[in-house]
């Protein structure tokens, strides 16, 4: 039996793939685990689209599912603050090192073929 | 009023003495000495700008800023007479907003660093995958050179793809041995308050300079850790591949990467190490941090 993060992790990985709006039934079809009990990829739909990762329709006497955003999305979220874009500047990461421009750029690049020559 | 101007005077060498310090290079030579007196003057201008201006206020009472401001919550009677006392009584107000301010600004910026903390680790738990390569660190699909710790109870190391192509694995090594550093000593925790002073005071350009020197010398700290665990060399490559990897569009509304990023002098620290600073000076430094940081609150109970 898998972690329910882990779970919340398939489920976003299965509704990005399928890219068209998925019943909890037919998610439960395409989970690799077929023992999962269907309350509980009920449970964990409900989850994701609590915390607004899904936005669900109605489609009869079901909900269909979808992604609020793409997977690239998320990644760009997650990077721009990783590389201290936001233009913030808040102490939220520890990041190891910035990259740089212009003529600071050049310097480095001298720098490194120096050190690796020797 | 000897103690509002003793308060006064000691907050106007505390801003000094951090305007010579962001000039400071022996800083580099014992970066974590230097922490703990950027810590003390920090502290030590706070409680002395708020306690000089409250000192002055609060000066008829003749009990000390503690005290007397005790007393006069309890009785609230300032007696404005003369034209001299609206001067007290503006003073009065601006202490208690510089102390008010300087209270809910941390606060504030703890609680907004928890939410996008929060969120990172959300959506790191949706997109980041683990790998065989390197266990115990998350990785990020995406082609960039990005490696950062997500602090918090329960601490991240976060690399993206792009990285693990960029490094050699001793590289790799070097650079994950320095987040683990912030991971083990929470450099987050030293970062937050200056960087919570600097949103305060977004026009002071001392206080921008505190939080870049501060942001370098912890950097400078988290690479002395690593070096002791691998080759230096390694770790300075590393730094260069980083600095080097701007091949990414700038996105809207991001920083420029004008201002000196500080990688070259990580590097010379790394190739060209000088002697550390000694015992000796470190000690002395670690003592008037100490006094400086005692001297402020005593102050605020000093009578007349």
């Amino acid at each position: 039996m898998k972690g329910l993060g882990e779970l919340e992790r398939s489920i976003m990985d299965i509704l990005w793939a399928e890219n068209v709006p998925l019943t909890a039934r037919e998610v439960g079809r395409l989970i690799e685990d077929r023992d999962l009990a269907p309350t509980t990829v009920m449970t964990v739909l409900d989850r994701l689209s609590r915390k607004g990762f899904l936005t669900r329709t109605r489609d009869g006497r079901a909900w269909r599912y979808q992604p609020a955003a793409s997977r690239d999305a998320y990644v760009a979220e997650l990077m721009l603050e990783a590389l201290d874009m936001t233009g913030d500047r808040d102490a939220a990461l520890t990041r190891f090192a910035r990259a740089v421009s212009g003529s600071e750029a050049e310097i480095l690049l001298k720098a490194l073929t120096e050190l690796e020559e020797e | 009023m000897i103690a509002a101007a003793v308060l006064a005077t000691l907050a106007l060498v505390c801003a000094v003495a951090a305007w010579r310090l962001t000039l400071a290079r022996w800083t580099w030579r014992a970066p974590r000495t230097a922490i703990l007196l950027w810590q003390s003057l920090g502290l030590t201008w706070g409680l002395a700008s708020i306690g000089a201006l409250l000192a002055f206020a609060l000066d008829p009472y003749r009990k000390g800023v503690l005290h007397g401001l005790a007393e006069f919550l309890l009785s609230v009677e300032f007696g404005v007479r003369t034209p001299y006392d609206y001067l007290r009584l503006a003073a009065l107000v601006a202490g208690l907003s510089l102390l008010a301010v300087l209270i809910a600004l941390p606060l504030a910026a703890g609680a907004q660093t928890l939410r996008a903390r929060r969120r990172h680790r959300l959506l790191l738990a949706l997109v980041a995958r683990d790998e065989p390569a390197v266990p115990g660190v998350r990785v990020v699909d995406f082609p960039g050179a990005a490696a950062y710790c997500l602090p918090g109870l329960k601490s991240q190391v976060v690399i993206s793809d792009g990285t693990l192509h960029l490094l050699s694995s001793a590289e790799l090594e070097a650079v994950l041995a320095h987040e683990a550093a912030h991971v083990r000593e929470r450099h987050d925790l030293v970062l937050l308050p200056f960087a919570a002073l600097r949103r305060a005071l977004p026009w002071s350009k001392l206080v921008s300079d505190a939080q870049a020197s501060v942001e370098l010398l912890i950097e400078m700290a988290a690479d002395d850790r690593a070096r002791q665990r691998c080759c230096p060399r390694r770790l300075a490559t590393a730094l260069l591949r980083f600095g080097t990897s701007a091949a990414l569009p700038t996105p809207q509304g991001a920083l420029g990467a004008s201002a000196s990023s500080g990688v070259m002098a990580r590097v010379d620290r790394l190739v060209r190490p000088e002697v550390a600073l000694p015992a000796a000076h470190r000690f002395l430094i670690l003592a008037g941090s100490v006094v400086l940081a005692t001297s402020a609150p005593l102050l605020w109970l000093l009578p007349g």
